[in-house]
């Protein structure tokens, strides 16, 4: 059901109702983007307060001449792409497991997204203390006893330890959203498909997917925004390390800007990063922008 | 052809074990918090003990653990209640009288979440630090109301919009105002959808830890920087780290699965109903 048009003489009240959202939004939006901006092209360090100097480019070519910030974007790619292709895939995985029918199908459901509900930093504790800690964890202990000896995970392959963790809390968001978007698929049309002898998997390639494409874009897209500056994970389980090597372009800035103090390059990194979410809003308000076609 | 009422265990089976490994970890850290610290480091690990509650013991009595846990609920509840009082209004003028330029509003609102939050650390970091705002409950509630509006809009602009424009009409004949109509008939038609956006602000507030992590040290500190807090030191309190963790994801992981079917409206932007 859509609201219909109003009445012309109630009209008036639209603005000043609207108005505080859009204003709140707007500031938060403007002036932090006009300040990164500012600082970005100034020489600023927060341990030589007052003595900022105009810089121009050169806090650009700085961060873009130095390999920090190559590693930093490959890592952040990596990550995203990986966990991503880790989040659809299971995700679309899980959900059909869970569209059948079988008993405590709703207790499996709780079990599957509990982990979207944890908060990041415990997801992170819990997977580097007690199951990937290489002398007292539990993967370590399991490792052990096959004879395979210790994986020294975060030492060892950092970026792919974060993937882990990160998509064992975003698989869960993919089914929170698919598994509905399953249910909503009309039975008569896969009654339809299992009469004409179509198989589970023909059933799958032909109707189920087509109709998830997208409602997994949208997926793919909002995890994008949240992976793009994925913080927290990385904060408590490496620090970004050993070295760089899981160090991304979020962590990168923090490390720019509140440990080294440097304003001028932590924002024009900022900007970078600006420009890079862009690139991927631009898809996302497409996607979205079709669910409203309604309202033109 | 299945014959119908016939149980498939088979794919039971599957989908259990895939269930519980999915929970394990969360599980496993459920158990660490009611071993003795000695048990929780043990090798091999151990699956049979003694339960004990000192270590839920240990965590209320200290007196920081509460101090992170209040600020936390203030923040989530300060947040949304913000972020609510900013939306419904918003909502309402947007579900019920639509302009030419509501669509493009709503995705304007959309793309300002898509701002990453590292890109305006800076200056967030410095604005807050002039306006004295750091490491206040109160500049972490304004930030984090901020971030979570987009998505409160959306969520209740999508329940608004299944209330049928007559019944507000009829209200509008008997001669009420627009707020009376917002206050006294649609609210109480949209309870349930209110309740369930402010279910998924309290819990995205709750579990954000990039301004928390930035913008508090002590005193405005909350339960995610408290728990990131416990990175450093190697497998010495695993077994009381486990005991606040748990209480810390409790509420919310509760919360999550009471209002899981509602929140995919807000999660999804529209694109599953």
């Amino acid at each position: 059901m859509t609201g219909e048009v109003a009445s012309k003489p109630t009209r008036h009240l639209h603005r000043p109702l609207l108005a505080p959202s859009v204003g709140a939004l707007f500031l938060w939006m403007a002036v932090p983007l006009a300040m990164t901006l500012w600082f970005s092209a100034e020489h600023y360090n927060l341990l030589r307060p007052g003595k900022t100097a105009f810089a121009g480019w050169e806090n650009y070519r700085d961060l873009l001449t130095h390999r920090a910030l190559w590693i930093a974007m490959g890592n952040t790619l990596f990550l995203v792409g990986l966990v991503l292709a880790i989040t659809l895939i299971f995700g679309t995985l899980f959900s059909l497991l869970l569209n059948q029918d079988f008993p405590g199908r709703n207790v499996c459901r709780l079990l599957i997204i509990a982990p979207f509900f944890v908060m990041p930093t415990v997801s992170a504790l819990i997977w580097k203390n007690m199951l990937m800690n290489p002398v007292f964890g539990l993967f370590a202990w399991i490792t052990r006893s096959l004879g395979f000896g210790t994986i020294e995970f975060f030492s060892r392959m950092p970026m792919l330890s974060i993937v882990l963790i990160v998509g064992w809390e975003w698989t869960p968001f993919a089914v929170l959203i698919l598994l509905p978007a399953l249910h909503s698929l009309n039975p008569e049309q896969i009654e339809a498909a299992r009469l004409d002898g179509g198989g589970p998997i023909a059933l799958f390639r032909y109707i189920q997917l087509p109709h998830l494409l997208r409602p997994m874009a949208v997926v793919a897209m909002i995890e994008m925004i949240f992976f793009l500056s994925l913080f927290a994970e990385i904060y408590v389980a490496t620090g970004g390390g050993p070295g760089l090597a899981s160090t991304n372009l979020a962590y990168l800035i923090f490390r720019d800007a509140l440990l080294g103090f440097d304003v001028g390059r932590a924002s024009a990194g900022g900007v970078i990063a600006i420009i890079l979410a862009n690139i991927v809003c631009f898809f996302l308000m497409r996607v979205v922008g079709r669910n409203l076609e309604d309202l033109r | 052809m299945r014959r119908i009422g016939q149980v498939r265990w088979e794919l039971a089976i599957v989908v259990w074990a895939v269930a519980l490994g999915m929970f394990f970890p969360i599980l496993w850290m459920l158990l660490c918090s009611f071993k003795t610290e000695i048990a929780a480091v043990a090798t091999p690990p151990a699956l049979f003990f003694h339960p004990t509650l000192e270590n839920y013991h240990a965590v209320l009595e200290r007196a920081d653990y509460l101090a992170f846990a209040r600020n936390s609920v203030l923040v989530s509840l300060g947040s949304t209640l913000l972020a609510l009082a900013l939306a419904i209004p918003a909502a309402y003028s947007m579900a019920f009288f639509p302009t030419r330029r509501t669509r493009d509003i709503l995705l304007w609102m959309l793309s300002t979440r898509m701002l990453p939050a590292v890109g305006v650390l800076v200056p967030i970091y410095l604005l807050w630090r002039d306006l004295g705002l750091l490491d206040t409950v109160f500049g972490l509630i304004l930030i984090d109301s901020i971030s979570v509006l987009p998505i409160v809009v959306w969520m209740l602009f999508s329940f608004f919009r299944e209330v049928p424009a007559v019944i507000l009409e009829a209200s509008r004949m008997d001669g009420a105002t627009q707020i009376e109509e917002l206050v006294h008939v649609l609210l109480p038609l949209c309870t349930p959808g209110i309740a369930a956006t402010a279910l998924l602000s309290i819990i995205l507030c709750w579990n954000e830890a990039f301004w928390s992590l930035n913008l508090t040290t002590v005193k405005a500190a909350t339960l995610t920087t408290f728990t990131a807090s416990f990175s450093s030191p190697e497998g010495l309190f695993w077994a009381k780290l486990s005991a606040a963790s748990t209480l810390s994801i409790a509420p919310i992981l509760i919360f999550g699965w009471m209002s899981q079917r509602q929140m995919v409206r807000g999660l999804s932007f529209g694109a599953v109903k």
